[in-house]
């Protein structure tokens, strides 16, 4: 069971929850089922089926350039942060 | 630290573009030429808020000369919100057309509001006056702590304030409000024995970059566009102006010029669009190069900020919380990398407890751009300054307090994300037993200041292709832009996997046709994500050499073994090839030999730095000398490390231009008053000192060899060195940004500010 960081300013939409245990094998799979407990946050993470520009996944503590197909371990830790802006986005 | 042996890796070849770029043959931005070019320049606004009336370019189209002239109407409308684009993240496509040109409102002063192409830039020059506005002068707001008051001018009519995906629907200049948090603050400063908390702003500073943004673009008949740039990214550039010209991303080729400096402020476009329009109107190739006072007015500077910072320790020097709110200028459009400031600025240190609120604020200034480790700066200033005032106050010796503190391998930073290999303690370590930490000072009114600093690294995408020379020579190419020796640190990586020297593979940088997608060089990206490119590019290579050697021997590739640059077969030492015989037979074993690879690799290694820096401070006029400066960082293993060094000291440069002189002067008006180089002032070769490196080498063990990024962790902790060192020499510590010689005397009490 992978263990989802929920950050702070997520936590409305989990009951004030600061992380969750989950089983995914896949980030996507894991934002259906964290919607599928907290309704509402797979919209809080993506947009139009992917994961939103201003925000980042680390799964066991590495920004992943995959997204929602970036695999996820039994014992993995998932956290969703901001993106670093700066940079191309405008 | 590294052991490892390599024939390449480590040592220091001549990099394979430096004769061109000593004896001036490379090709910039400004050395573009067409036979029937024409030259654009782009008419600004005056104001650095007020909304437009009208523009009539009548008479400028009128003008002898003159074949062509646009405004904003001339770029299409894109719609609100963000656009997915497939290669880079989505962006707020209006908003970026928005700030390439103006629409109803001059945002900043030197927005663009109209340009023209003519036969020459001076008759554009005139062109440009004959353009007749009518604006309405708004209230404009420069300060971020105005802006976030209720009340405060709107600069952007539907700019509403966001969390991490969630609008909170309130209309404000503040973009964004983002909290991180890890722990329970309340309960750490509660435990805490002293606290700490001082406010701290520091003001906008450019990149400084010496060439000027420049482009040269066609728009030829057949509605292919042709874009010459020296640009970070020329992918992005292909993205971006196929987005903001609403046309197919196949009908823009970008052909990347070297480049004479970007540190992250050469990613955005502003002039490619704009000649594109203008040559589509003339028909010719149009060129476009901006004057310093553009750059400096127009082009991404970093956010100024305004920050508090507190922090908790136990009277043995333990931290036992930190909190921190930041807010940073983002300019006219969001996105001042205040998230990463906020989740670099504690990160040296193992801290249970923390707590950031970081805030994206509008104002009436350039939207900012990246400046290398975006944010990291700022964020290092304000916690570095409070932890020299705490060694100050415990009087623990500073190095000693951070090695206590120290973070390492599995710490949490303020995301929650543990962190991987890192080389800090191992760097601090070098510091605590350098010849500059234990000399002594040598003088009157002089300071020692030291402080640390993180980046994240990144990663992204890269792709390499190496074609195998008959001469046992290798072509290479990548699309990344060379800044900093990237194509001698890439070929470096090819050449350690083919066993030969460096100079015998030949790196180009090709065009947007000509190489698959690769990310900007920024981020400290290119050695290490290009490097992995090449890296898996060269074992292509010997994958299909070893079936040629087997086919000559008659056997399979599997009894074929290759090691240092020489073939052999396993079943039978004797027979060989070294990889030069091997080439030359290649068109008799089935023709060329063409190794590719597009990488997106994982195992990014972030990085730390340690500066230490002497300064003296003339009491009498304010003005400080850096004396002496080393700057210590963990390199993982440095590819090439005259490069890295030189990577190093220019951070270190800019950070001294950053701390002690450089920024952005504006009157009550809202313009800038020192848009040039004489007045804005950047450090010369002449204000320092030899900038001393030491590279600690704690290999990164997600890269084949080691390499971590090395770019932008030297600009990070130079701003708290210089002014702890400052602190250190006066006895008062300054928390603004720049400690320009006014400031200084202010603080000694010799001048009323």
């Amino acid at each position: 069971m992978a263990t989802v960081y929920i950050p702070p300013t997520m936590r409305d939409t989990a009951d004030g929850n600061d992380k969750v245990v989950l089983q995914a094998g896949t980030v996507g799979q894991l934002i259906t089922e964290l919607d599928r407990v907290y309704p509402g946050m797979a919209d809080r993470i993506c947009q139009d089926g992917r994961i939103r520009s201003e925000i980042a996944v680390a799964v066991d503590g590495e920004i992943t350039d995959i997204g929602m197909l970036a695999t996820v371990q039994e014992s993995s830790e998932v956290h969703f942060l901001p993106a670093i802006e700066g940079g191309s986005g405008l | 630290m590294a052991t490892t042996d390599y024939r390449v890796i480590g040592t220091r070849p001549i990099r394979h573009d430096g004769t061109d770029k000593v004896t001036g043959r490379a090709k910039y931005g400004g050395d573009t030429a067409a036979s029937d070019l024409l030259y654009a320049k782009i008419l600004r606004s005056p104001h650095a808020h007020a909304k437009i009336l009208s523009i009539d370019t009548s008479k400028a189209a009128a003008h002898p000369g003159v074949r062509g002239v646009i405004t904003g109407k001339d770029l299409p409308e894109l719609g609100a919100g963000t656009i997915e684009v497939g290669e880079t993240p989505s962006v707020n496509a209006m908003q970026m057309s928005t700030n390439v040109m103006a629409r109803d409102k001059a945002l900043y002063k030197g927005h663009a509001i109209a340009a023209v192409v003519a036969t020459s830039v001076h008759i554009a020059e005139e062109a440009l006056a004959e353009i007749e506005v009518q604006y309405e002068v708004l209230p404009h707001v420069m300060d971020v702590r105005e802006s976030m008051a209720d009340g405060a001018p709107t600069i952007l009519e539907q700019q509403t304030t966001t969390s991490l995906g969630k609008d909170t629907g309130k209309k404000s200049n503040i973009a964004t409000h983002t909290v991180f948090e890890i722990g329970d603050t309340s309960k750490g400063f509660a435990d805490a024995d002293l606290v700490f908390e001082r406010e701290f702003t520091t003001s906008p500073t450019h990149q400084g970059y010496i060439e000027p943004q420049s482009a040269m673009v066609l728009w030829n008949t057949d509605d292919d566009i042709t874009i010459w740039t020296s640009n970070q990214g020329p992918f992005g550039v292909r993205t971006n102006t196929a987005l903001l010209l609403d046309v197919p991303l196949s009908s823009v080729k970008v052909i990347p010029m070297e480049i004479g400096g970007g540190f992250g402020g050469k990613i955005p476009v502003y002039l490619e669009p704009l000649a594109a329009l203008l040559s589509k109107q003339s028909g010719h190739p149009v060129k476009m190069t901006l004057t310093r006072t553009e750059v400096l007015e127009a082009t991404g500077p970093t956010p100024g900020s305004y920050m508090k910072a507190k922090i908790g320790v136990k009277n043995d020097g333990t931290i036992v919380a930190g909190e921190a709110y930041l807010a940073f200028a983002a300019g006219a459009f969001p996105g001042s990398a205040v998230g990463a400031g906020a989740m670099c600025m504690f990160t040296p240190y193992e801290i249970e407890n923390i707590h950031i609120d970081a805030y994206d604020v509008l104002v009436n200034k350039p939207k900012v751009s990246a400046y290398r480790a975006p944010g990291a700066p700022q964020g290092a200033y304000a916690v570095e300054s409070l932890i020299d005032e705490i060694c100050a106050s415990l009087n623990m010796d500073p190095v000693e307090f951070r090695m206590k503190n120290a973070a390492k391998q599995g710490t949490r930073q303020v995301t929650g994300v543990p962190l991987g290999n890192v080389g800090n303690v191992e760097m601090l370590e070098a510091v605590k037993n350098s010849d500059h930490y234990n000399a002594p000072l040598g003088g009157p009114n002089r300071g020692r200041g030291v402080a640390s600093g993180f980046w994240f690294n990144a990663g992204m995408q890269s792709s390499a292709t190496l074609q195998v020379n008959p001469d046992g020579t290798v072509g290479q190419v990548t699309g990344s832009v060379d800044i900093g020796g990237t194509r001698a640190a890439t070929a470096m990586q090819a050449a350690e996997v083919l066993g030969l020297d460096a100079h015998d593979v030949k790196p180009v940088v090709a065009d947007t046709n000509s190489i698959g997608y690769t990310a900007v060089t920024g981020g400290s990206r290119t050695a290490f994500a290009t490097g992995w490119a090449t890296y898996e590019a060269a074992n292509d290579i010997v994958r299909q050499m070893k079936e040629r050697a087997a086919k000559l021997w008659e056997t399979d590739a599997s009894d074929v073994e290759f090691d240092e640059g020489k073939f052999t077969r396993a079943s039978n030492p004797e027979q060989e090839f070294t990889f030069k015989a091997l080439a030359g037979r290649l068109m008799e074993t089935g023709g060329p030999v063409v190794g590719k690879a597009e990488v997106t690799p994982p195992g990014v290694g972030a990085g730390f730095g340690h500066h230490i820096v002497d300064v003296e401070v003339d009491p009498e006029t304010g003005k400080t000398d850096v004396v002496r400066y080393t700057a210590f960082q963990d390199v993982g293993k440095a590819i090439h490390p005259s490069y890295v060094e030189g990577q190093i000291q220019g951070g270190a440069v800019q950070g001294i231009g950053w701390a002690l002189n450089e920024e952005y002067y504006y009157n009550d008006s809202g313009v800038m008053a020192n848009s040039s180089f004489l007045d804005y002032r950047m450090p010369t070769s002449l204000d320092l000192p030899m900038i001393d490196t030491v590279l600690v080498e704690v290999p990164n063990p997600g890269h084949p060899y080691g390499a971590r990024g090395v770019g932008e962790v030297p600009l990070v902790p130079g701003l708290a060195a210089i002014s702890n060192a400052v602190n250190n020499a006066i006895g008062t510590r300054l928390s603004q940004l720049p400690m320009k010689p006014g400031n200084i005397l202010e603080a000694l009490g010799e001048i009323e500010g």
